[in-house]
């Protein structure tokens, strides 16, 4: 009868505990109590984790950069889905926490859920991490993004000197716009060293899905790509696989040197610390946030990791002179004459695209050298 | 026993005897109850070797969930798509089969629903709003009724067939999405074409959460007339518990099993309509947002009752309500919460093995004997 008699004391334990919570219950914790010193109340969310080496660590880094700001109470809130959780954690942090100003960085928090919301909160500033504000939205709503198609390009010029099979890889998520613009990029910088260098690309149709990224840089690997890089939200699958395999990584959202090792060549990185910060200030001081703000390399909204130890001189040279480029304004990767994988024309000879042209937001076309297809 | 004995009986020990009648009845609630009481207590013990409080955990849990106005509103808006999913899981199981794919029945209703919504949209809204459910309800039942059909033909297993076809829904969702009813407007994140506005779904008056929480209690309570009040619902029980005994009788169970599944599954394929018209207004990779995988837990724990299933649906979406505040607050990882849910799960299933074996739910036990 040993069961039944830790039965009923667990069963005590828990009445006693329900009980304990009962009595506590509306007397403690009221709203925004303990936030009362704080001026300003700043909620992060984010789709994953924010440990994933990747997009929502990225944005973590902001956040704890914000965190470290003066008279800031930072709220986060990870793996929160784009459905009407997500509406529910916004309003959470408003009601429960005062929140003032939110960054809900996820692509699919946009529409409908911030389009939803942000009209009933006026005082609340909601800044959305994607560029898909436009005119007539709510005005205390915001898109802020970056053009880390350059970062890819940076990573391309490092992966052209370090393949020795002039093969390179790029596991992808999904054939959009802005995926497709980096794997052009990744491929045009390889082709700045070396123009024999093809890039093989295999998407795997979501956004997070270890088992396919796994399978994808194998495959890559098994036919004979030596450097691969990816555009998932989070490559540490991609990273260790690759490096398991004996390539080299170049990185991507954030650093992946602690998983690459002597691996890893660089990486294309969001820079939101130095995104977040400035508008954490600027709403602070009182100041306006424009409605859309997007920056590349030289604003400080991305930036490149630290260089490998297996970067030769020569790939250091060209990747710094590069980079210099584009820090100056006006670099295009996407330039003419250039055609896409299908031989149809997408720049004639001295047509050029730059980062900020909108016209790359529509991309919809492999360039020539990338081995797969969008559909 | 002689008469004189029985009144003797009857006058001295009269509460005695009300709960020799009452007992019985209430074991169905009582046990279930005990076991999320033993499953708190678990739980308190699981937060005290990590260092937490439970009492600060099961107040938080209150407050985000059940304390104010808007707690009610963010737990009741969880509750509508749950609600259906979990009837997916309920109706099945009065017939002994376990199906566990009901996402692919959301995400199939969903999509069938906003195609449907692009087509409709030179007809009357009210027409087009029906013709939409109409649709999200048969690509559901399809798709789960086909579960049934592999089961009743074939022979295949329900439980892997439904969670595999649960990924070629997703699949589907993904291809139709990214293919042929993509709108060319949808750059980044591809969907379908968005809603006309009059085919959207608002909010009921008086609480911030949309029409499908009403569907969803309506749909019980007609699932559980189906099933206690009529021979249909009758005849499937007698399958669910014996099916050689219901096949021996005559029963049409091929019939029976084919049906509620679809039923199930156009239950389901209605919370898909109802993600895409109240919430979404278009179809894309959003819809796939695990609600099919709680609505097992709900149904689980309602022991498959139509009723019981709305106020486990209002718990559960009042814990998953607190999810954020134990994460900001408590600073626990976001999936505290489905481990706590796991431990009541558990606890819950466990409890099943105790029906009919303590004797404080028989009269025998009241009455003295």
């Amino acid at each position: 009868m040993t069961n039944s008699a830790k039965l009923n004391r667990r069963a005590f334990l828990g009445n006693a505990t329900a009980a304990l919570g009962l009595a506590t219950m509306g007397g403690v914790l009221r709203p925004g109590a303990a936030n009362a010193a704080a001026p300003l109340t700043v909620g992060f969310i984010y789709v994953g984790p924010k440990d994933d080496f990747g997009y929502n660590q990225s944005h973590a880094e902001g956040a704890a950069a914000v965190k470290a700001m003066e008279g800031v109470t930072v709220l986060e809130e990870e793996n929160v889905p784009e459905s009407q959780d997500v509406q529910n954690t916004m309003l959470s942090m408003i009601n429960f926490d005062g929140a003032g100003l939110l960054f809900p960085t996820s692509f699919g928090y946009f529409n409908p859920h911030i389009l939803e919301l942000a009209p009933k909160h006026p005082d609340v500033r909601f800044e959305h991490c994607g560029g898909l504000w436009s005119e007539g939205n709510p005005t205390n709503a915001g898109s802020y993004f970056g053009y880390i198609g350059m970062g890819q390009y940076l990573n391309g010029i490092a992966a052209g000197h370090a393949t020795k099979s002039k093969k390179i890889g790029f596991v992808a998520a999904k054939p959009i716009p802005q995926v497709l613009n980096n794997i052009n990029s990744f491929l045009l910088g390889a082709r700045a060293v070396d123009p024999t260098i093809t890039c093989q690309v295999i998407f795997t149709g979501e956004w997070s899905l270890a088992v396919k990224e796994a399978e994808a840089t194998n495959a890559l690997a098994d036919q004979g790509c030596d450097v691969i890089t990816c555009h998932v939200d989070g490559p540490k699958v991609v990273c260790e696989t690759a490096v398991a395999r004996g390539a080299y990584v170049c990185g991507y959202h954030a650093d992946q040197t602690p998983l690459a090792g002597d691996m890893y060549l660089t990486g294309a990185e969001w820079n939101w610390a130095s995104v977040y910060t400035d508008m954490v200030a600027k709403t602070i001081a009182g100041e306006p946030i424009p409605n859309f703000v997007r920056g590349g390399l030289a604003d400080g909204f991305i930036k490149m990791s630290p260089l490998g130890p297996a970067v030769s001189d020569a790939a250091r040279n060209q990747f710094e002179a590069v980079k210099a480029e584009i820090m100056a304004g006006g670099f295009a990767a996407i330039k003419g004459p250039l055609k896409d994988n299908k031989g149809n024309v997408i720049a004639a000879e001295g047509e050029a695209f730059v980062e900020t042209d909108v016209a790359l937001e529509s991309m919809s076309y492999l360039v020539e050298g990338v081995m797969g297809s969008t559909s | 026993m002689n008469s004189a004995e029985h009144i003797n009986v009857s006058g001295r020990v009269a509460p005695a005897r009300i709960l020799s009648g009452l007992m019985p009845r209430s074991e169905a609630v009582l046990i279930p109850l005990g076991a999320l009481a033993v499953g708190f207590a678990v739980f308190s013990l699981f937060l005290l070797v990590l260092g937490k409080s439970p009492v600060e955990f099961f107040a938080l849990v209150w407050k985000a969930g059940f304390s104010s106005a808007f707690s009610w509103q963010n737990t009741l808006s969880r509750v509508a798509p749950l609600v259906l999913a979990s009837l997916c899981v309920a109706l099945p199981a009065r017939l002994g089969l376990v199906v566990i794919g009901g996402e692919g029945a959301i995400v199939l209703g969903g999509l069938a629903a906003a195609v449907t919504g692009t087509l409709v949209a030179p007809l009357p809204a009210v027409i087009g709003m029906i013709l939409m459910a109409a649709m999200g309800m048969a690509a559901g039942g399809v798709w789960i009724g086909a579960v049934g059909a592999l089961r009743i033909k074939r022979g295949v297993n329900e439980t892997i067939a439904s969670l595999l076809m649960a990924y070629i829904a997703i699949a589907l969702l993904n291809h139709f999405v990214e293919g042929i009813f993509r709108d060319p407007a949808s750059l980044n994140k591809p969907s379908t074409a968005p809603l006309a506005e009059g085919l959207r779904v608002g909010d009921m008056p008086f609480v911030t959460a949309h029409w499908g929480v009403l569907a969803g209690i309506i749909a019980c309570i007609l699932c559980w007339v189906l099933i206690e009040r009529t021979t249909l619902g009758f005849a499937a029980r007698i399958a669910g518990d014996n099916i050689r005994a219901a096949q021996v009788q005559g029963l049409p169970v091929g019939r029976l099993v084919i049906g509620f599944t679809a039923l199930g599954g156009a239950f389901a394929g209605l919370a898909g309509y109802f993600e895409v018209a109240a919430v979404h207004g278009s179809a894309n990779a959003s819809l796939i947002a695990g609600y099919g995988y709680t609505g097992i837990l709900i149904a689980f724990l309602a022991r498959h009752n139509p009723l019981a299933i709305l106020p486990v649906a209002v718990l559960l979406g009042g814990f998953e309500a607190s999810s954020g505040l134990i994460q900001r607050r408590m600073d626990l990882p976001d999936a505290t919460i489905l481990v706590f849910e796991g431990m009541v799960f558990v606890i819950i299933l466990l409890s099943e093995a105790l029906y009919g074996r303590m004797r404080i739910f028989t009269p025998a036990f009241w009455e003295g004997r």
